[in-house]
Formats: C-alpha cells, structure tokens, sequence
C-alpha cells in the first residue's frame, strides 16, 4: 500500500492507494499517530486509490478516532467506491464518520 | 469435488499475501469477477487474521487453506490446529451508534458472515476447519 501525505489549511490529507490490509494497517496507523504527534487533529482520508480494506483497516481508523476525540479532532473520508463502500456500509461506519464524495468536496467543509 | 489449491504456511501476519494472492488466482482461473473476489478476499483475510492471532498463544503453528470446486459450489477450507474456536457461534457486533460506543473487535467475523454465501465450522482430528462456500452462478 501507499500512503500520501499533505497538509491543506488545517486537515492532512493522507491518500492510500492499494490494499489496506491487516499486513498494511499498522504502518497506516503508526503514520496517523505521527502526525497526531506533531499536533496535527484534522484528518481527511481519500480512499479515491484504495482498492481494498478488511476490518484490520477499520479498527485503525476507529482507534485513531477515539485517539482525537480527546483533542477535539476528527477523521473524515472520502472518495468511497467499490468493496472499499461495501464494507463501510456493512459495518455501520458509514453513519459514525462524515463521509463526502471527493477530496475536494470534503476540504470545502473542513 | 476438485481440489484448485493448497496453501500450507505457518500462522503468520506476514504470510497473509500469499495467502490472499493464491485464492484470487484460483477464483480468477475459475472464471469469478472481480466483485466476488474481492468478497472473497475479504473473508479469507478475516479467517487467516483471526489463525494469525488467537489459535496458537505463545507457540508456532500452521495453517492450511484448500480451494475446491464442487459443482457450483467454491469452497474455501481454512484450518489449523490451535485451541478449539467456532466461528460460526460468535454473536454479531454492535454495527450502530457513534465512535465512543463502538467496539474494534467481533467485525472481521461479521464480515465473514456478511459476504460469503454458507460458512460451515466443524472440530476435526484436533483441527478447526471452516468452510467458506460461495455460489458459483
């Protein structure tokens, strides 16, 4: 998998493209943590590339998110399609976070 | 009842893409679209994660996934010889409310159950076989 990463305004906005498998999600979380640690609380996450994620992937965003709430922070997503929409749906995460269509949309809200 | 594939490894994280990568080979060939390899990806994952991690505490072991076709049924059989765990008996996650009241665990399960047609759990010979059965249509 690979992670992009650039700050817009306050948000990083960190693209992954390719497969967030359990094999993958630490190395995604200890980068969200990194950030974390720096200061940085606004994350938008553009899943545009990502062609895959299983629940490993889902417990990372969920233990960031609870990580921030903490700092008033958030995780929003974007660019959701395919499998990737699918198991956003099935697991309910889709009502937990903002979700938005692109990238761009999203970073007009943020 | 043919068998594709046989993949036989040790229970860990860092085998999990030729695991993966073998049985979306073996769909591929049978003629699966892309959509119910992704599905079936997805629940093998969860099923070789949930080996990796809790079947054998404090030891090695192995796991051993097979491919079969059957008429028009692909099977996908993962087993191990860890401590006894039936899938099939777990409840199902909490899937509502927000980020404080959701729990990580019990998803990749849920998962399983969600996309994958019939999923069987049987103890044999000191081994947990589980079944994964999609329809072929």
């Amino acid at each position: 998998m690979q992670i992009d990463a650039t700050k817009e305004g306050n948000a990083i906005v960190m693209s992954l493209k390719g497969r967030l498998d359990a094999a993958a999600s630490s190395e995604f979380e200890t980068k969200l943590s990194d950030w974390i640690s720096k200061g940085d609380s606004n994350f938008l996450l553009n899943f545009t590339d990502l062609e895959y994620i299983s629940s490993a992937g889902l417990r990372s965003i969920l233990a960031t998110s609870k990580k921030l709430k903490e700092r008033n922070g958030k995780i929003f997503l974007a660019g959701l399609r395919g499998p990737v929409e699918e198991v956003f749906k099935i697991s309910g995460f889709m009502s937990i976070f903002k979700v938005f269509a692109t990238a761009e949309a999203a970073l007009k809200e943020i | 009842m043919t068998v594709l594939t046989r993949v036989r490894m040790s229970a860990k994280l860092e085998n999990l893409g030729t695991f993966i990568g073998s049985l979306s080979n073996c769909a591929r060939t049978q003629g699966f679209e892309q959509e119910k390899i992704g599905r079936m990806e997805l629940a093998a994952e969860e099923a070789l994660v949930n080996v990796f991690r809790y079947a054998y505490p404090g030891a090695p072991g192995d796991v051993e996934m097979i491919c079969k076709l059957e008429e028009n049924r692909f099977t996908i059989e993962i087993m191990d010889s860890g401590i006894p765990f039936d899938v099939t008996a777990m409840p199902d996650p909490k899937v509502a409310g927000g980020v404080h009241e959701r729990e990580p665990g019990g998803l990749g399960i849920f998962f399983i159950k969600k996309v994958i047609d019939e999923v069987q759990y049987r103890r044999e010979n000191d081994r947990n076989i589980l079944t994964l059965i999609i329809q072929k249509d």
